[in-house]
């Protein structure tokens, strides 16, 4: 008999605001231990949270782009617990009534469309960082992160496959991006999910006991923890020992590669949620809420539609440079100063991306400035260079951010066009090669390419290769 | 220089006028801190040193013709839950005796931008919990009229100091009668302003929905001014006053109560209180009829659930805003401990004080999943049933005059170890915090043996205008402390 896969996320994003949720101090990721704190985000006596207007606007426009009912009047609540990565002993988020609710957006899986439901958002404040020591008997604390707001988006237990799971993570995360929301960063923390994960046999209507698990860091590690867990959760119910599939939150251990028990229900906290005193009731009108909306640029499905219909690129290009809204944006500007939707798409595919995984760079670092790339595309488009001598000259651009034109100037990488020049040079090739030129003539007519390797060689790599082979097949013509 | 029969008013004018000099002022107090305080116990903490600077900068300007503010030179005492940047913010508590905020409560710095001289902080029971500053950490200030008996509380310090002349002005915190009960049981003026009117930041928080700082002085003139200059939206509290307040409550002060409508409980009057309030209370009342008020009888919101409800609510918040002394990151700290969780539990044992910790438990039990409904739900209940009374009464009426206590001021030891009997004290102070709306509490007599009695007087939110008017007016015809010495115990 089958077995069905019930995953719900839970998905915490910082919002990209300057400065935090209570207090002035700034956001950046990154900054000395403790250097963005003031006593208001460190929670010193009598200092008070007051809400920044950023948050509430953002979470509107959050609960837009996905598709939620916006609340006109929301509050903020405390969740108690005592936890050093707490300086107040109480996180302020929402509890029961949350500033968007009821939303959906759609996936796609091999080619499959369907409806993700999203139950709610709400704002909420992160927490710091403890550093435990290794083999020191004390933890240092890090509260710069303490008080970067958040939102928490849960979703309706409406995936059935860790795949489909993972497509819902990627695709809130173009939204969210393309909406200006957050950066979304995995690995620096800003994007964070969780997910709910239960089996039961198909057909089957009440649902069996689920496993929250954390702690997956990146695309590849969620996926293979949903696996892990959909696995283990399958062999216990398999092998009678059902019973041990409880309700309980499970880390994923990315080194031994499975997840481990943190926490059963039975001793999960109880965070004694009661609305917060120091922040009045969140109120708001409709007017504000269309402001937003009016704000909210092209999303990732019309984008999608217009990349393919515009610039004819392959769904799998598309969905490549839709996946990274800086590396997208980038491939418009370049278009847009003048580039070859096509030819470009290419380029910013290929060596673009593979040069920024080398220097492990992101999207939004690209080095490369649009006018120059466009500069490059002319030079190999008029002959100028070849097609090999560019991306030496790409790379080179990539590297010191120099114009196309100064390094092919500095280099002397201006291609042998002339056709005397490129006769001198082909000649002392088929003098040198005379084997070559007789196994032509017998028939072998590899021999062409490696004539024209040699030729190549000896202009280190500047004849115009279009150029050379006429020439060259004339020249042998020839010598028959 | 007899500072208590010395209003701010004539401390300001003489300042400007160049009759006083801040110094020579500053010095009589602290001479009188020294005979005094060594018995009263008003005191946790003196900054005399700053605040002879700060006096001597006033003279400078005086001397020069400078402006001036609108306290300038004036003493005032300050409780110790307010943070004030630099100087020891204790919260009459073990676990914060050596914190030193890096800032000011925006009431500090209000009223340093007019002059004023902070000359120290005033003992309080801890954290504010409490009736008679007998849970102080540190030491039990006494009735400045019988030194056997409690000046009240948690604002005890506070009031006292400035019942027996070492500050003319002082500034307490009100979460369900701190400022108003001290103030009756030391025969001074203190306000408890409406919710939000006067910004919260810097006050170390008891119960946030709750808690209010106002000031306490001798007369009701000094409140007035006083009032005007800590009201006011704080972008650092979110829940200040959003627009901008203009109350001129001086300007307003003479111009009487004629035909004001008052309500009084007289049912509350009858029923088990001490007779020699009554007897005062009943008085006053008369005086406010001469007055030109037409008083009428009237029933107050739901009283006994009321004192129900504030115990949880007070104590639920309690319960969370008092969670960050862990001892982590500032306050007390064992010398040795096995784990973090060790160290945050220590802490708080060897920290915090019996009243505090009861009603930790309180508040944690009544927030707890399966008791939220039955308690903090249902007192949040009861609170908005309350306030909407309170709104329909002030429909009819322009003020509600009550005692303050119940009782009058008691002896040491006397209710400490009887926490409900305690709180009992507060059946009558209760509902304005709950209510969010001002009160005032003024003296009105005293009894044979030479106590203070107070009066209570209650307004709608941001009516502290009327309040005042209604306070100026029977202070001026009552005269009751001009012609009652100190009784034999006191000082």
């Amino acid at each position: 008999m089958a077995w069905e896969t019930i995953i719900g996320m839970e998905i915490h994003v910082e919002l990209a605001t300057k400065s935090k949720i209570f207090c002035s101090c700034p956001t950046t990721f990154g900054a000395p231990p403790n250097s963005q704190t003031c006593p208001v985000c460190l929670g010193l006596p009598g200092t008070l949270p007051v809400l920044n207007d950023e948050v509430v606007k953002l979470a509107i426009k959050a609960g837009l782009a996905l598709n939620c009912d916006i609340n006109l009047s929301s509050k903020m609540d405390r969740k108690n617990y005592f936890y050093p990565d707490s300086p107040k002993a109480y996180q302020i988020s929402q509890y029961d009534l949350p500033i968007c609710s009821g939303g959906r957006i759609e996936i796609e899986v091999e080619g499959k469309k369907k409806e993700i439901r999203i139950n709610r958002i709400h704002i909420e404040e992160d927490a710091g960082k403890l550093i435990h020591m290794v083999e020191e008997p004390h933890s240092l604390i890090d509260y710069n992160r303490v008080g970067v707001p958040l939102i928490e988006i849960v979703s309706e237990a409406d995936m059935r496959s860790p795949q489909e799971a993972v497509e819902y993570v990627k695709t809130l995360k173009s939204i969210l991006e393309y909406a200006g929301i957050s950066d979304c960063r995995m690995e620096q923390g800003s994007l964070r999910c969780d997910a709910n994960i239960s089996i039961r046999r198909v057909g089957q209507e009440e649902l069996n006991s689920k496993v929250e698990i954390k702690n997956m860091n990146s695309f590849k590690e969620l996926i293979k923890a949903m696996e892990k867990e959909e696995k283990r959760q399958r062999e216990l119910y398999s092998f009678g020992e059902g019973h041990k599939v409880i309700q309980e939150t499970r880390r994923w251990d990315s080194g031994k590669g499975r997840t481990v028990s943190m926490r059963t229900k039975e001793d999960a906290h109880d965070y004694r949620y009661f609305p917060e005193p120091d922040i009045p009731t969140i109120h708001f009108n409709r007017n504000l809420v269309e402001s937003i909306e009016k704000m909210i640029p092209e999303l990732p499905e019309a984008k999608k539609k217009r990349f393919k219909d515009f610039y004819q690129l392959t769904d799998k290009e598309i969905e490549i440079l839709i996946g990274d809204k800086p590396l997208a944006e980038f491939y418009e500007r370049t278009v847009k100063v003048g580039a070859e939707p096509k030819i470009v798409a290419n380029w910013i595919l290929g060596d673009l991306l593979k040069l920024l995984k080398v220097e492990e760079l992101q999207g939004s670092e690209i080095p490369i400035k649009e006018k120059d790339l466009v500069e490059l595309l002319k030079l190999i488009e008029t002959g100028e260079i070849s097609g090999k001598i560019a991306k030496e000259v790409f790379e080179t651009m990539f590297k010191t951010r120099e114009e196309p034109k100064s390094i092919i100037a500095k280099r002397g990488l201006t291609q042998i066009s002339g056709e005397e020049q490129l006769e001198r040079y082909i000649l002392e090739v088929l003098e040198n090669n005379p084997q070559s030129v007789e196994d032509y003539h017998g028939g072998k007519k590899q021999a062409m390419g490696y004539l024209m390797g040699q030729i190549m060689k000896a202009t280190q790599g500047q004849a115009n290769p279009q150029l050379t082979k006429e020439i060259l097949t004339m020249k042998l013509q020839n010598l028959k | 220089m007899e500072l208590r029969t010395m209003s701010i008013d004539e401390i300001v004018t003489g300042i400007k006028n160049r009759k006083i000099k801040a110094q020579e002022l500053i010095e009589t107090i602290y001479k009188k801190i020294d005979e005094v305080d060594p018995i009263l116990q008003g005191y946790l903490t003196l900054c005399k040193e700053e605040a002879l600077k700060q006096a001597k900068q006033i003279d400078e300007k005086a001397m020069k013709g400078e402006k001036l503010g609108k306290l300038a030179g004036v003493p005032v005492a300050i409780k110790d839950n307010i943070c004030t940047d630099g100087v020891l913010t204790t919260c009459g508590s073990k676990m914060l005796e050596d914190f030193i905020p890096p800032y000011d409560a925006t009431v500090v710095k209000k009223l340093k931008e007019e002059g004023a001289i902070i000359i120290g902080k005033t003992n309080m029971d801890e954290f504010a919990m409490g009736s008679s500053n007998e849970n102080s950490a540190f030491k039990a200030t006494k009735n400045p009229w019988d030194i056997k008996r409690v000046p009240g509380g948690s604002s005890g310090g506070s009031a006292a100091v400035v019942a027996a002349g070492m500050a003319p002005l002082s500034l307490g915190s009100d979460t369900g009668g701190s400022i108003r009960q001290p103030a009756a049981f030391c025969g001074v003026v203190g306000l408890k302003p409406t919710y939000g009117l006067v910004s919260r930041f810097g006050l170390i928080a008891f119960a946030s929905s709750l808690d209010q700082i106002g000031p306490i002085a001798t007369n009701v003139k000094d409140c007035a001014l006083s009032l005007e200059v800590l009201q006011g939206h704080d972008p650092m509290d979110a829940t200040s006053v959003r627009e901008e307040v203009k109350g001129n409550y001086l300007e307003e002060i003479e111009k009487g109560i004629e035909g004001f409508r008052i309500g009084v409980p007289i049912d509350l009057l009858k029923g088990g209180l001490n007779e020699e309030i009554s007897k005062a209370i009943e008085g006053s009342i008369e005086n406010l009829k001469e007055l030109g008020a037409i008083v009428e009888e009237i029933t107050l919101p739901i009283v006994d659930e009321g004192l129900s409800a504030y115990y949880i609510i007070s104590s639920a918040e309690a319960s969370s805003n008092l969670a960050r002394f862990d001892g982590i990151r500032y306050g007390y700290r064992p010398k040795q401990f096995e784990s973090v969780e060790d160290l945050m539990e220590r802490s708080r044992t060897e920290a915090f004080g019996e009243e505090v910790k009861r009603r930790i438990m309180l508040g944690t039990y009544a927030l707890s999943s399966g008791y939220y409904d039955a308690y903090y739900n249902k007192a949040q209940k009861i609170r908005d049933k309350i306030q909407k009374q309170y709104e329909a009464l002030f429909n009819d009426y322009d003020l509600i005059v009550t005692p303050t206590t119940p009782t009058l001021p008691f002896l040491q030891g006397e209710k400490i170890n009887d926490p409900m009997e305690m709180y009992l004290g507060d059946i009558f102070t209760i509902s304005a915090n709950l209510a969010k709306i001002p009160a005032l509490s003024m003296p009105c007599g005293f009894s044979k043996e030479g106590l203070p009695i107070g009066l209570q007087i209650i307004g709608g939110a941001f009516k502290e205008d009327k309040i005042l008017r209604a306070a100026y007016k029977l202070e001026q015809k009552l005269q009751v402390t001009k012609n009652v010495s100190v009784g034999k115990e006191g000082i």
